[in-house]
């Protein structure tokens, strides 16, 4: 039996054996070796793909170090989001105060690159050494003439998901600058879709293919001039719900526009979400070429993905990812290609996310909130998974253990939305767990590697 | 000699990382030790992130996880927490507690901490607990490094009977480097500490079961015997001071540059001939030797080759003496930190050469760049990290040191010795001769 930490035993769940009482939305367990990162990596992930803005890191250079170019997150244009931009905060800014830092930093670099808006993100110590960051901010803007934006994201001040809600607050100042009458009625509002490895584009064709009008994307291949005019769109389309429900529920309130939570990964969901736009606007056309269009994907998928099916049937996965909403898409996915889940978890899921993976699983499946090195490998272990489902920290776990890997992460290169993700996905998972090399792990010969035996 | 030196107040893709980073590396080579960040939780995250990106193997890092409450009262509750969770859950011999930017900032008094979570704690078997002040505001990852190790010998070291030990601070090197100087000195004859010792931990095989802390790493018992050591051997030409068991034992130190090329193998290879009373073994002079064999069969190919070299000091250092006695130029050395004696150092390297060569130190990515395109460099020598101006110049980058997050294999890359020289060396040689090869109309099959 894997011994849980006994402050996250609540955090463990068992289908079958125990009551339905996961704990989750918690401050990380000091000392237990959290996937988790931090406020800061919250806002940064989400305001990321804005390519045409500057972001700016005040504090310490290794928030900006750690953050430089990671994500797959492409751009159709300007590329300044793939640079690191850092105040690097100095022991004498730590005692003088580092306001007159930022503010050079912030004219020197808007002077050289010429953004169309400047995100700065407030790290850890910033508010303890006394840097008004937001007057900083008032006062660049007013010098350049662009909107110049203060991200809360002290690193400490909660969770990824309080990183969010400060990227969302950010966000929110920039739509309604632009604009909004040459907005057609058949127009959405694509939130939490971060282009990794060109998914956007994906997306936006089927919407295209539609006849539905793509204003803009929050923030795949981000443009801070269409985020400027995002409230002229008739419906938010929301994928990535963690990080974007805050800002489509203001958007609601503010601007009166209605949102529906998709997913575009797997089959089943990227078809469900393209019908449910399309009964949004209830428009025969649209019905019509969205029907064609999702029966000529699936019918073509499903043929593609045989091969990989007959050979990946009852084989076993654990899936750990940051947004318990993926893991939902994850799971139908892997069950389209015949294999089970045996254990999922996520780093900030909420009580209505693990109820609902709860009723998903089979019994006897065990569900982790914000979990840890130490029970992600001895659950896998104990269940004998032949595919881990993560990011880079869970990757050479599962390789150490002899078990195949997909990276489901944001560093990934390869598109796994839509239909033609569903076929990536599906190979990228057979060449994983198919692959001969897991003959010499010792997990399968029963012994070390240096023994030849 | 050119410069585009501009004092930019910003700092542009960084050419260093932070303090926490060097510590968390220290202690991933002592056996049976944890490192614990004393902090935001994404600290942690973030640095496994990029060591795992690097080695391909799991890194645990803890992290005590401040919430608001911890930045205003102070991270005493949280520290002492996560010292009990580390301990029950990973069970380590040492756990090493490195401060970061936040609480270093909020004041928090961490020896205090832990002497008061000792004595709560008082005959239970508590691990070693090793503090090491680690802001990421002062430093670079380098002095995370040195502190940690300092650290360390600080807090365990004892002295006594003076044994024919050789304690041996290898600095930043790759596990393949720490392999190849222990083969070194078990065929010298010399018994060796050397702190900290990575090689099994990352870089180590497959696992039968799962491992909490993977084996490996210089031991408790070894560290404290350090203070009875015979000499103490140092690579780094920026060092002031030593792993500090050298002042405090008075064990007789040897401070060397990391030992790149020919001139700075043999001056630590002489040094173990001196120490170990023996001759270099053969199988030595024969890698020195092929080495040699090497640079006249294909010097031409790179002669007065321009090159830019970047990364730790240290490295650029090395490297650069290993560039400037091959017959590459390096019009370019660059650091993110400032020891304050990088220039100097590399000043005279070149004077020997009859080279002037432009030396940057706190440079960012962005220097590197505007100087570049002044310098027009044929290949640029450093970590991973230096791929978007290598790509933006068209011009190859041999990849050494750290991070190599693009190709497998970075804590296979050997730098040391001669051995290491020599692989180091033909990948310089072949990486020119493929773009000639490359770029030629007619694209012979032979040299």
């Amino acid at each position: 039996m894997v011994k849980v930490l006994a402050q996250r035993e609540k955090q463990v769940f068992r289908k079958g054996e125990d009551t339905f009482n996961i704990g989750c939305e918690r401050n990380s367990v000091a000392g237990s070796v959290s996937q988790r990162a931090c406020v800061f990596c919250g806002s940064r992930v989400v305001l990321y793909p804005i390519a045409d803005a500057l972001h700016l890191i005040h504090g310490p250079i290794g928030c900006a170090a750690y953050t430089w170019d990671i994500r797959g997150a492409l751009s159709s244009g300007p590329k300044l989001h793939r640079l690191s931009f850092s105040t690097d905060i100095q022991e004498k800014n730590v005692i003088y105060g580092g306001e007159k830092k930022l503010y050079n930093s912030l004219i020197e670099l808007i002077d050289i690159y010429h953004p169309k808006a400047a995100f700065v993100y407030a790290t850890c110590i910033v508010g303890i050494i006394g840097d008004d960051v937001d007057a900083v901010c008032k006062r660049v803007a007013g010098e350049k003439g662009i909107p110049v934006l203060p991200v809360h994201s002290e690193g400490f001040k909660g969770t990824k998901k309080d990183g969010y809600r400060a990227a969302c607050e950010a966000l929110l100042k920039i739509i309604g600058r632009e604009a909004t009458d040459k907005v057609p009625e058949f127009s959405i509002n694509i939130l939490g879709d971060f282009n990794i490895a060109g998914e956007t584009w994906v997306i936006r064709d089927y919407y295209r293919r539609m006849g539905v009008e793509v204003v803009s994307v929050m923030t795949g291949d981000g443009r801070v001039a269409d985020i400027g005019r995002s409230h002229g769109a008739s419906l938010n389309v929301i994928q990535c719900s963690g990080s974007m429900m805050y800002l489509a529920k203001k958007m609601k309130e503010k601007y009166g526009i209605p949102y529906i939570r998709v997913s575009y990964f797997g089959i089943e969901d990227t078809s469900e979400a393209l019908f449910a736009v399309a009964r949004f606007f209830n428009d025969t056309e649209i019905l019509e070429r969205t029907g064609l269009l999702v029966e000529s994907e699936v019918e073509r998928v499903n043929r593609q993905i045989q091969r990989y099916r007959k050979k990946l049937k009852g084989r076993k996965a654990t899936i750990y990812v940051g947004g318990a909403f993926k893991a939902f898409s994850l799971i139908k996915a892997l069950h389209l290609l015949g294999m089970e889940v045996a254990v999922v978890g996520s780093q900030t899921g909420n009580i209505d996310d693990y109820t609902r993976l709860k009723d998903m699983c089979l019994p006897g499946t065990i569900i982790l909130d914000d979990s840890n090195p130490v029970e992600l490998a001895n659950f896998s272990l104990e269940k004998e998974v032949d595919l881990f489902i993560g990011g880079v920290k869970e990757r050479p776990l599962a390789y150490k253990l002899g078990i195949g890997f997909c990276d489901h992460n944001h560093e990934r290169k390869q598109i796994l939305a839509g239909y033609e993700g569903m076929v990536n996905f599906a190979k990228e998972v057979y060449s994983s767990v198919m692959s001969p090399v897991w003959r010499f792990s010792p997990r399968k010969t029963g012994r070390m590697a240096n023994d030849i035996g | 000699m050119i410069s585009a030196e501009k004092n930019f107040t910003a700092t542009t893709n960084p050419c260093k990382l932070c303090a926490p980073l060097g510590a968390s590396l220290v202690f991933k080579g002592v056996r049976d030790a944890l490192c614990l960040l004393h902090g935001s939780q994404g600290c942690a995250t973030y640095i496994r992130r990029y060591l795992i990106s690097h080695f391909r193997e799991p890194v645990d890092i803890a992290s005590s996880s401040f919430a608001e409450a911890a930045a205003v009262f102070g991270g005493g509750d949280n520290l002492k927490k996560a010292l009990m969770n580390v301990g029950s859950q990973y069970h380590p011999e040492i756990i090493g507690v490195a401060t970061t930017c936040l609480s270093e900032t909020i004041g928090d008094n961490v020896p205090m901490y832990i002497s008061e979570f000792k004595k709560a704690n008082a005959g239970t078997d508590l691990p070693e607990i090793i503090h090491v002040s680690t802001p990421s505001y002062r430093g670079t990852h380098m002095d995370g490094f040195y502190e940690s190790v300092k650290a360390l010998v600080k807090s365990l070291a004892r002295g006594g009977d003076r044994t024919d030990r050789i304690a041996l601070f290898p600095g930043f090197v790759s596990p393949a480097d720490m392999r190849y100087l222990k083969e070194i000195f078990s065929d010298f004859g010399l018994p060796w500490v050397m702190l900290p010792d990575y090689s099994e931990t990352l870089d180590g095989p497959l696992w039968k079961e799962y491992q909490r802390i993977p084996k490996g790493g210089t031991t408790y018992d070894e560290i404290v015997s350090l203070g009875c050591s015979q000499a103490t051997i140092e690579f780094g030409h920026t060092l002031k001071t030593g792993g500090s068991a050298g002042e405090k034992y008075s064990v007789p130190r040897y401070t060397l540059g990391m030992p790149i090329g020919i001139t700075l193998s043999d001056e630590f290879f002489s040094v173990l001939g001196q120490l170990s009373g023996k001759e270099m073994p053969a199988k030595y002079g024969e890698e020195r030797g092929r080495l040699i064999d090497a640079y006249a069969d294909a010097h031409k190919y790179i002669f007065e080759k321009k090159a830019i070299v970047f990364g730790e000091e240290d490295l650029v250092i090395a490297m650069t003496s290993f560039l400037l006695e091959i017959g590459v130029v390096p019009v370019l050395c660059a650091s993110g930190s400032k020891s304050g004696t990088m220039k100097k150092t590399i000043s005279e390297m070149g004077a020997g050469y009859g080279r002037s060569i432009s030396v940057r130190e706190g440079a960012d990515f962005a220097d590197i760049l505007d100087e570049a395109r002044i310098l027009r460099p044929d290949f640029m020598v450093g970590n991973s990290k230096g791929y978007a101006i290598a790509r933006e110049l068209d011009i190859p980058l041999v990849r050494i040191g750290f991070p190599v997050h693009d190709r497998i294999g970075g804590g296979r890359l050997l730098h040391l010795g001669y051995r290491g020289s020599q692989e180091l060396f033909d990948r310089i040689v072949n990486t020119i001769i493929e773009c000639t090869q490359a770029k030629s109309p007619v694209g012979h099959s032979y040299m």
